[in-house]
């Protein structure tokens, strides 16, 4: 059938460009704030695998749904039936065999992904404790015994925070959009998550899971500064 | 004038909403009375309102009549069923009746009316969200009207799609009704007074904790909170009724030679929802239950001071909640799978595989519902699993929107709104899809997941799965089941408006998502603002299209044009009979040979109709 290979060649012609169009707008354009800690350029590159095999995909579906609906619609005052093709196995079994293919490569990638975020860095960590409560942040440098109501870190030393909320306080969630992860911090239990700085700049720490009246204004300056300027904040602290 | 106050007395929702208060009212009446003789302080609303609703919900379904048949037959051996067909005529809508039909509509017409009220809170919080900052309320009001929306909806879907369920469940396996007639009334009439324990619980302070009630915030919450609880225990509940009823119609009423395979996906699409409501809700069921309890007895099951576990709730919670997700697009898939190979005028392509894959993505889902806590501090290890086990369901969902597309491809495509609908569905639930990629994946989800993102990704598959489909299937199968056509133009006009509407109004959720923009704050950076403007007028346009809609159904139930039995040559069984379809169905079972879908073989038909059984088109006219 000529005339059937005729209809698929245009397709894959469209699907070609639209993806190669859609890749180039993922890459011209930032979807996303800037990144500031080792953290986010893993996370980033893993957004940039999956914005490109979306974009396949999307373009792939959406141009076959649209072409059949303008090439295959049926004209004035044909009533008759189209062909009636029941099925293809060769077909159906790639759609399934090819997806399976892509889903447990992407699971391989974002293990390995999340093993490189989340593992422990082989130089000393510095530890801050954070208390979330309604609706405040409470950090604590148990380093030099200090606290401050604002995070500051040095760039470029790995971070382990350790997350908690009081008894009788509710689930709130730790999350700098720049940082890109985020983890709960949730009452009765410690939760923890590893961050490294990259990047010196003023950002916001922001409650992310919904803990009443002051939900949208729980947010706390998060500043990330050189080493030097973050031993005299942290001077400053002890007086 | 005394005539008319008996008419409207003898609505058994009338009547039973009567008695129902009565009822509320004695039972808390007692409460405080025996509260006050035990020396306890009289007034204690979270108790007294507890009671007060056990007792208004039974003294309504009494005053109602649902138990009335039981009641006969536990007095009499042999109870008559004549008392149980007498009505006819619009007043059977507001009584119970046992015919399915009715139910389904009965359902249908209150999903619409709860999706209408809770859209209307989601445009009165979008007016909210349109400018950073105080624009027309302060955040205790706005939490308090997200938080409705979205329980609403979620009551509303799980209502819409047990209407389509039980609407056209037995017309297509050539059933007369369903395996259990008073159970399914007993079922839809546990809906409105979950209806008006939600809009009372506004009246009870609210509730303010999302339609995700995670303690301990839901435990700190005002007294609308419980009554938004026991609300949801009764969707519940008539969730796992409906569910067991359409698992024994399933299995126990298929027309003769109606084999599992060659039955219609939608069908296949009911078989795996029943599974699913029956096996799962119980857990949302239990976990309310223990919220109730911690809220009014003090029982510690979550509370941290008290030995209990914050994140108990979580996985009980998702167990359930996730699985539901798959009981509100599963029907809508499956309405696609009905539309695509109608309007395409092709059999449905690789059946089998569309077939088995609904059962595929109803057992995968229920492994995947870890992956709404991957921030939640569940065991980091866990995550791994979870990650690989949400992305499979990828798989059996791609094959259906693979074979719908093949079904499509050198079709003779009819682009009828049912089709323009159905299309626009794939289009939306595809987008949704996608956008779930990034939120399985452990890496990235710890960025996305609580930010506009997830509500971006989950209104694309519901609207994908359910809103859009509804429509499709509204358009379809609206002749049958009045035996009139909606405006076919006035319908192009709606699917335009809402198709434009729906991508202008959530496409800017994954930018916002991406930028910063936490779920569930009423206010934000400024400079999100032009995104969230742009999602405002989408969801006025949605709007819109709701109320077009409505004016079609009105205006073409009215005077709409008289439709066939089978106006678009379809071979399913629900068209094989007359539209409407008379009141048994099929007085004589109609005899299945052969595929629901196959278009385009010549002389091939699915079923064979019993002379005097059949519609005015005849099952072997339908290729």
């Amino acid at each position: 059938m000529p005339k059937a290979r005729k209809h698929l060649l245009i397709l894959a012609v469209l699907v070609l460009v639209a993806t190669a169009a859609l890749a180039y707008l993922f890459l011209q354009f930032s979807f996303l704030p800037i990144p500031a800690s080792s953290q986010a350029s893993t996370i980033d590159k893993l957004f940039s695998a999956m914005f490109a095999i979306a974009g396949f995909f999307l373009a792939l579906c959406l141009i076959a749904m649209l072409y059949a609906a303008i090439a295959f619609r049926r004209r004035r005052g044909d009533a008759s039936d189209g062909p009636p093709i029941q099925g293809n196995v060769a077909l159906e079994t790639a759609w399934i065999l090819i997806p399976l293919a892509i889903v447990i490569g992407l699971g391989v990638v974002g293990g390995l992904a999340l093993e490189k975020i989340s593992a422990a860095p082989e130089e000393s960590e510095l530890e801050v404790k954070v208390t979330a409560l309604q609706w405040a942040w409470l950090f604590e440098y148990p380093e030099w015994g200090v606290r401050s109501g604002e995070l500051r870190l040095p760039v470029d030393r790995p971070v382990l925070f350790r997350l908690t909320s009081r008894d009788n306080d509710v689930v709130h969630s730790f999350w700098v959009p720049e940082f890109r992860v985020k983890q709960d911090a949730v009452p009765g239990r410690e939760t923890a998550l590893r961050v490294t700085p990259n990047a010196v700049g003023d950002y916001q720490l922001l409650c992310a899971e919904l803990c009443g009246l002051g939900h949208a204004y729980m947010r706390a300056s998060a500043r990330v500064v050189p080493e030097a300027d973050f031993m005299a904040w942290i001077e400053s602290l002890k007086q | 004038m005394r005539k008319a106050i008996a008419v409207v007395l003898s609505l058994g929702l009338v009547r039973g909403m009567l008695v129902g208060m009565a009822g509320a009212g004695a039972g808390m009446g007692v409460t405080v009375l025996l509260r006050a003789a035990l020396g306890l302080s009289a007034w204690n609303p979270g108790p007294v309102v507890a009671i007060g609703t056990i007792t208004g919900v039974l003294a309504y379904l009494a005053g109602l009549g649902a138990f009335s048949y039981w009641i006969r037959w536990a007095l009499v051996a042999e109870p008559s069923k004549e008392g149980e067909r007498h009505r006819y005529g619009w007043t059977r809508y507001l009584c119970v009746d046992i015919n399915h039909k009715v139910i389904g509509i009965q359902y249908m017409a209150t999903s619409i009316l709860v999706i209408m009220v809770a859209g209307a809170l989601a445009l009165i919080f979008r007016i909210e969200l349109s400018t950073p900052g105080r624009t027309i309320m302060g955040p205790g009001l706005y939490n308090r009207f997200m938080s409705l929306h979205g329980i609403s909806m979620v009551a509303a879907t799980l209502i819409g799609v047990s209407g389509l369920m039980n609407y056209l469940l037995p017309l297509m396996i050539g059933a007369r009704d369903m395996a259990f007639p008073r159970l399914n009334a007993l079922s839809y009439w546990l809906i409105p007074p979950a209806v008006v324990l939600l809009l009372t619980s506004q009246a009870a302070g609210g509730f303010d904790t999302g339609w995700t009630a995670y303690p301990p915030l839901s435990i700190k919450a005002p007294l609308g909170m419980q009554l938004m609880l026991t609300a949801f225990y009764l969707v519940g509940l008539s969730s796992i009724l409906g569910g067991i009823n359409f698992l024994t119609t399933i299995f126990k009423l298929r027309a003769p030679g109606m084999s599992f395979f060659r039955m219609p996906i939608f069908v296949w699409a009911t078989l795996a929802t029943a599974l699913l409501q029956i096996v799962f809700t119980q857990f949302i069921g239990m976990v309310l239950i223990m919220l109730l309890l911690e809220r009014l007895l003090g029982l510690g099951f979550f509370d941290p001071a008290r030995e209990g576990n914050v994140l108990l709730f979580q996985h009980f919670f998702w167990f359930y909640s996730h699985p539901a997700v798959y009981i509100f697009v599963l029907p809508g898939l499956g309405v696609i799978s009905e539309i695509v190979p109608v309007f395409s005028r092709k059999p449905l392509f690789g059946y089998k595989a569309v077939a088995i894959s609904t059962l595929g993505i109803a057992v995968g889902g229920t492994m995947v519902w870890g992956h709404h806590m991957f921030a939640a501090g569940m065991e980091p290890y866990l995550r791994i699993p979870i990650m690989m086990t949400t992305l499979l369901v990828a798989v059996p969902t791609g094959v259906k929107i693979f074979s719908w597309l093949a079904t499509m491809w050198m079709g003779k495509l009819k682009l009828d709104t049912p089709l323009l609908f159905a299309m626009t569905s794939i289009a939306v639930f595809l987008v949704g899809g996608l956008t779930g990629i990034p939120l399985a994946i452990v890496a990235t989800d710890l960025d996305l997941t609580d930010t506009y993102w997830v509500v971006g990704h989950f209104h694309h598959t519901i609207f994908g799965g359910f809103v859009f489909p509804l429509m499709a299937a509204i358009y379809y199968w609206f002749p049958k089941v009045t035996g009139k056509f909606l405006n076919e133009r006035l319908g192009k006009l709606h699917w335009g408006i809402m198709t434009v509407g729906f991508f202008t109004s959530y496409l800017p959720y994954f930018w916002l998502g991406l930028n910063g923009m936490r779920r569930r704050v009423y206010d934000y950076d400024p400079g999100l603002q032009p995104m969230h403007l742009v999602a405002t007028v989408g969801g006025f346009m949605i709007g819109l299209g709701f109320l077009l809609l409505l004016s079609n159904l009105l205006v073409s139930a009215w005077r709409g044009a008289r439709a066939p039995a089978n106006p678009w040559h379809a071979q399913t069984l629900e068209w094989q009979v007359t539209s409407p379809p008379p009141e048994d169905n099929f007085p004589l079972p109609p005899q299945v040979v052969g595929s629901p879908y196959s278009y385009g073989v010549p002389g091939s038909v699915h079923a064979l109709m019993p002379p005097g059984g059949a519609g005015e088109d005849g099952g072997k006219e339908a290729t």
